[in-house]
């Protein structure tokens, strides 16, 4: 079903374009009625008014790195699977034991993550 | 049930027929209409929302919430609008100021689009591929781009902080969202919303699918109130330890968007899961009661889908108050050692059920 004989495509552009429109807009009359005024402090970074020390584009926690990564595996399985689960009720048993060795790898890789300690908050 | 797709075929037929535009214009001013349409649904439903929080919280800790402007205090909103139109918008020195600009962009077009996709009614729904939910997850996870780059342009350690422990948390969760989705999409043999939802006309998921879709659905709710950067999950803008997370830096309507797209996207996640789990716009048929399955068709579609939705986000919302927040280890815990493993397990499950056919006929 196409709503207004439209292209999906032209319709999802249009909802991009809105969202810019929304921001753009709101924008634009916060800035006409807003009032403005420019002193030297306002600029400054806040840190509950302690000035800040350093540079705060920093490197950061490798932690944050690790899940990232472990995502990037899990979210490929997921796009993956989206094909195989759409006709998963066509094929019957093929699609069983299709899936139970694809996830059965994924999941000794999970399981080697998880003991070498990876899910593990350090 | 009342088709919609009567009306948009008589406008369509309007324009071109009657009024004997050229495609490309009649086009043109349709797709205008459309964005007016959700531009106008998408902040009336924000509105809404934040007053709906208010009122719910203001319940769950006996006190009135919001009651001096208007009745019941439902103007309050409007005055918090234009107040936060009219403040000024700060721009910092220090900022990466084209990335800080950027990011309320990405936040709110993610939302947006994720927002049009949504079934409204019986024809009333904006966009409507093939592939639906695989796209609404894959828009939905730019959102953690505009967090990131907010965060990180923004040159604060709170924002950073606040930036990265979300950033940390919206992928974690976005995975059981995914494989929740997947579980039903194995059960329904379809990505597509209107095939979901017309896959529902005798019963829903959650009752055909039975004990996978149930344990999907609350793998979903939690993954979603976490999506959400919503309590017990809101550890990325814990207000005693990080002011307010990664739009710290953000003021007046610069800091509205976020604030914005954050109850928008609870709509939207209450919407997703009353789309896969709870029948979308579809009434509650019950196989046999021919006269109550009439009555139910007499209430509007639109209603079903608002009624379902508003439900799911008031459980949501009493996470917040019965939960308290969590540590950062312990939220990646959650997901990472129990969610996503049930979360698989529950997939293999569903597809066993699904090629022994086990399920209910819906």
């Amino acid at each position: 079903m196409v709503l207004l004989g439209i292209q999906n495509t032209t319709l999802a552009i249009t909802a991009v374009i809105t969202g810019a429109v929304l921001v753009f807009a709101a924008l634009l009359i916060a800035r006409l009625i807003g009032p403005r005024s420019f002193t030297q402090k306002k600029g400054e970074t806040y840190e509950c008014g302690i000035p800040t020390r350093g540079e705060s584009m920093a490197q950061f926690h490798v932690g944050y790195y690790l899940f990232a990564i472990l995502f990037l595996m899990f979210d490929v399985e997921t796009v993956f699977l989206f094909p195989w689960a759409s006709i998963a009720k066509s094929i019957g048993s093929t699609a069983l034991l299709a899936v139970g060795t694809f996830l059965f790898i994924l999941v000794l890789g999970l399981a080697y993550a998880w003991k070498k300690g990876a899910l593990r908050w350090k | 049930m009342f088709d919609f797709s009567v009306v948009t075929t008589w406008f369509n037929d309007l324009l071109t027929v009657s009024a004997g535009m050229p495609q490309w214009l009649a086009t043109t001013i349709e797709c205008v209409i459309v964005g007016a349409l959700l531009l106008l649904g998408y902040t009336v439903l924000a509105m809404f929302y934040i007053m709906y929080e208010r009122w719910v919280c203001a319940w769950f800790q006996c006190r009135r919430g919001p009651l001096r402007v208007g009745p019941w205090g439902s103007l309050q909103i409007f005055a918090d609008v234009i107040k936060m139109l009219i403040k000024e918008v700060v721009d910092l020195w220090k900022t990466d100021n084209f990335l800080h600009k950027l990011a309320p962009y990405f936040v709110l077009i993610a939302s947006v689009v994720v927002f049009a996709c949504l079934p409204w009614g019986k024809g009333l729904q904006a966009i409507d591929f093939n592939i639906g939910v695989f796209f609404m997850t894959a828009v939905s996870s730019l959102g953690v781009v505009g967090i990131l780059l907010a965060g990180w342009s923004s040159n604060s350690k709170y924002t950073l902080i606040g930036a990265m422990r979300s950033g940390a948390q919206m992928i974690s969760y976005e995975l059981s969202i995914g494989i929740a989705m997947l579980t039903i999409v194995c059960l329904a043999g379809t990505m597509s919303v209107t095939g979901l939802v017309e896959a529902q006309q005798n019963g829903w998921f959650i009752f055909t699918g039975h004990i996978p879709a149930i344990i999907a659905f609350i793998i979903y709710i939690i993954a979603a109130t976490a999506e959400t950067n919503r309590g017990p999950f809101d550890l990325p803008e814990a207000e005693h330890e990080l002011t307010a997370g990664y739009h710290t830096e953000y003021s007046g309507i610069h800091f509205g968007f976020f604030y914005l797209a954050e109850y928008l996207n609870l709509f939207i996640v209450s919407g997703i899961a009353s789309l896969l789990f709870l029948g979308g716009w579809m009434p509650l048929h019950v196989a046999g009661w021919d006269g109550f399955n009439a009555v139910m068709d007499y209430i509007p579609s639109t209603v079903w889908f608002l009624g379902k939705a508003i439900l799911v986000s008031f459980i949501i919302i009493w996470f917040k108050w019965s939960f308290p927040r969590v540590r950062i280890d312990q939220m990646l815990a959650l997901e990472w050692r129990y969610l996503m493993p049930i979360g698989l397990f529950n997939l293999v499950l569903m597809a066993i059920i699904v090629s022994m056919g086990w399920h209910f006929a819906g």
